[in-house]
């Protein structure tokens, strides 16, 4: 209940100074999830640090929804340690062109959590110092974790799909 | 604690001709009989069996006991190359330069089910098996093997290095090996 | 400043820098990660961190598996205490499902848990000794790691890649011999970190080599998202199990050791202090256990936990759960969920997004050593390279957790 209640006062806080910019606000499990857009992420981010007092950066990640119009979720996981809130943060970028501004600005941690999100999705973070693959190889190519593309190796020669079930 | 000497067990001499102040026999047995109790691993270690390894050179399940208490992270220096772990198919060209380094006799040991075959990793991103890019004596199956397989493995490059003929490493068959893996 | 581009300490034309490859392989076993650094002379201009050879893609591989077969992949992120990584997912699952576990389950985690987290301390300390000089400690303190080897083998049958427990409690219930095994271990575990900590707390080498080495502010480290014992010797008391209880741990009476400088001699004396903490805690559990209602060692959900063999062959309803639980048919919501728990090296996070199919819609594991790793290449700037390495070893990054 608590929880609630401390989960309200941050949606009302946040409606105030941002308006119709945070949509679909939502608490699964308890944990305050809404979308915004990425125009606005850096402002949304900062204040959540200084004013409501998120200072630190959980995690960043990204999803994949293939045919959706906006098809790539940039996942934002903040917490508040003083008060041991945690909230999830949404931006929907399209396929086509997915760019959102950096968080290095914010949290210097975001560096690596943004290269790996490039790496494996394939989102480029504009104002990122240093955004290059670091996970995989650099001529792998694609971005390995889009729903397109298969789990195993396609080039391997020793596979008998007849031991295999296929 | 009194240890009789009796007890404690010395590698047998190989078979020759005995005498008073000498003992002939073929120089291949000696210098195996040398070799293989006098091994210098080098533990390549990426991953979970790295930790069984560390476990192996432990009091527990102590690897000195076989001649094997001083490890070589150079490549120069070493004649078993450990590969412990999953190899990643970024790795490859590391493990790679790392076997060539290696001076002749070299013997290869694959611990683990990901060195040996790629293990549970069926991805695009893990190399299938490091035979792939080197030549391997031993597989040693697991995920990871205990202690004892890892001594047992231990023990079966022991046995190679031992009945290991002086003219193999020259030999036209050993040349074409390699040469499938594109090392001179 | 660019660590592509390395800047030059003065303007002195007899000084030249030295490129050091620290590359993926090299000794003492810390994992494969590359670090190519810039020298002048002893100290370090700049370096370029490298990781990714172990890159296993176990996101894209938990897309493809039904939620049992993703423990065996948590065990292989952080190794050395891979029992922690296993019931972190058992419980992200059980929360996605909202299944209530029975206290006895709970305790019974909670003593596999801390016997992990000491096992995970052990590596790091130790290998923070070796580092130094000091292998003997290496060698003492393994046989411990023999033992609670011993206490795994018996609960679940293996050593190290544990795969322990079941979505809903665990596969078997504790016999008499691993409660035995738990007491011995309790007895002789303290005198041997007494010993431990007689060789190397106030070695005076010890303490030149590693106070005031790499130290941190709280700031620089909030900042860089480090969780865990780094963050807490800087200063900051930030424990998952404090903040947000999980699996009981509100019943346990434990301190979380803090430090000041957050310098290497520091990170020793926390995770030292945790490793007492953690015997602590196994402590109060098995007496709490002693008072819990025995036979029980899972949750009462048929749906969810496979049912014993005998109702499978004997009883419609069972042999049903049986199958659908196998097929991964099971009725689960169509929602997301983050849980994290507290790893041996931090804030060990799941976030598990289901769509209703058989496998995970998506699941991210938030690293502790991945995001605690960034601040390795900035910090070392100016750092004496031997100091660096000592640093590394600190910071206990498991190259599986690294990568995934």
């Amino acid at each position: 209940m608590e929880e609630t209640t401390l989960n309200n006062n941050i949606n009302v806080k946040l409606t105030e100074k941002f308006g119709e910019k945070v949509t679909a606000v939502s608490e699964p499990y308890g944990l305050l999830t809404f979308v915004t857009y990425k125009d606005v992420i850096v402002n949304v981010l900062s204040h959540l640090k200084e004013e409501l007092k998120f200072n630190f950066l959980t995690d960043i990640t990204a999803v994949h929804y293939p045919g959706k119009d906006h098809g790539i979720a940039v996942v934002y996981h903040l917490h508040n340690m003083v008060e041991k809130v945690r909230i999830r943060i949404k931006v929907f970028i399209s396929e086509q062109n997915p760019t959102i501004p950096t968080a290095t600005t914010v949290w210097k941690g975001a560096n690596w959590m943004e290269r790996e999100t490039y790496d494996l999705f394939g989102v480029k973070f504009e104002g990122h110092p240093d955004l290059r693959r670091i996970l995989n190889m650099d001529d792998l190519g694609v971005h390995p974790m889009l729903k397109q593309y298969p789990l195993e190796d396609p080039n391997r020669v020793d596979k008998k799909d007849e031991f295999f079930g296929r | 604690m009194f240890i009789n000497m009796s007890e404690i067990n010395i590698v047998d001499a190989p078979p020759g001709i005995e005498g008073s102040g000498f003992f002939a026999t073929s120089i291949d047995k000696v210098i195996g009989l040398a070799r293989s109790n006098s091994l210098w691993p080098l533990p390549f270690a990426t991953s979970c069996c790295g930790i069984e390894f560390m476990a192996t050179m432990g009091s527990h399940y102590d690897l000195g006991r076989f001649g094997a208490e001083r490890l070589s992270f150079s490549p120069r220096q070493a004649d078993v190359l450990m590969v412990m772990g999953t190899i990643a198919k970024k790795m490859a060209p590391v493990l790679k330069q790392v076997y060539i380094q290696m001076a002749e006799p070299r013997w290869v040991m694959a611990v683990g089910a990901c060195a040996s075959s790629g293990g549970i990793f069926d991805t695009y991103s893990v190399l299938q098996g490091i035979d792939e890019v080197i030549p391997v004596d031993v597989y040693v199956p697991g995920c990871p093997p205990r202690p004892e397989a890892i001594l047992d493995g231990f023990q079966r490059i022991q046995d190679l290095v031992k009945n290991e003929s002086g003219r193999r490493r020259n030999s036209d068959y050993y040349k074409e090996l390699l040469g499938q893996y594109g090392i001179k | 400043m660019n660590h592509n581009h390395p800047v030059f300490t003065d303007n002195d034309p007899q000084s030249e820098l030295v490129t050091l490859n620290l590359g993926p392989t090299h000794p003492a076993t810390h994992g494969v990660f590359q670090n190519v650094l810039q020298l002048d002379g002893e100290r370090i201009v700049s370096g370029v961190s490298t990781i990714g050879y172990i890159h296993r893609a176990f996101e894209k591989i938990a897309e493809h598996r039904p939620f049992y077969q993703i423990t065996p992949l948590t065990d292989r992120l952080n190794y050395c205490s891979s029992p922690i990584n296993n019931m972190g997912w058992h419980m992200t699952v059980e929360k996605l499902l909202n299944i209530q576990m029975p206290k006895r389950v709970d305790y019974l985690r909670v003593i596999i848990m801390e016997l992990s987290r000491i096992a995970d301390h052990i590596i790091c300390n130790t290998i923070i000794g070796q580092d130094t000089g000091a292998t003997t400690t290496f060698l003492y303190l393994f046989q411990f790691r023999e033992h609670i080897y011993e206490i795994f083998e018996e609960v679940c049958g293996a050593r190290l890649t544990t795969n322990i427990g079941r979505i809903g409690g665990f596969e078997r219930d504790f016999n008499d011999i691993a409660f035995a095994k738990i007491d011995k271990f309790l007895k002789e575990f303290p005198k041997a970190l007494k010993e431990f900590e007689n060789l190397l707390t106030r070695n005076r080498i010890f303490i030149d080599r590693t106070a005031g080495v790499a130290e941190v502010t709280q700031e620089k480290a909030l900042e860089y998202s480090w969780t865990g014992p780094l963050l807490r010797a800087t200063g900051v008391d930030y424990d998952v199990r404090i903040s947000d209880p999980y699996s009981s741990y509100q019943d346990f009476d434990f301190e979380v050791p803090v430090g000041t400088s957050g310098d290497i001699y520091d990170r020793y004396l926390v995770r030292n202090e945790e490793m007492w903490q953690s015997v602590r805690i196994i402590e109060q559990a098995v007496v709490k256990l002693k008072t819990e209602p025995k036979g029980i060692f899972h949750a009462d959900v048929p749906e969810f936990y496979l049912p014993p063999k005998q109702e499978v062959y004997n009883n419609m309803e069972a042999l049903i759960y049986h199958f659908k639980i196998v097929m991964g048919e099971i009725d689960a919501p169509k929602a997301e969920v983050y849980h994290a728990v507290e790893g041996g090296n931090g804030e060990l996070g799941f976030y598990l997004i289901n769509d209703g199919g058989r496998t995970p819609y998506r699941l991210h594991f938030r690293r502790p050593s991945f995001i605690n790793y960034q601040m390795f290449a900035p910090m070392s700037e100016g750092m004496l390279l031997s100091d660096a390495i000592i640093n590394m070893s600190s910071m206990n990054i498991i190259a599986g957790e690294l990568d995934a």
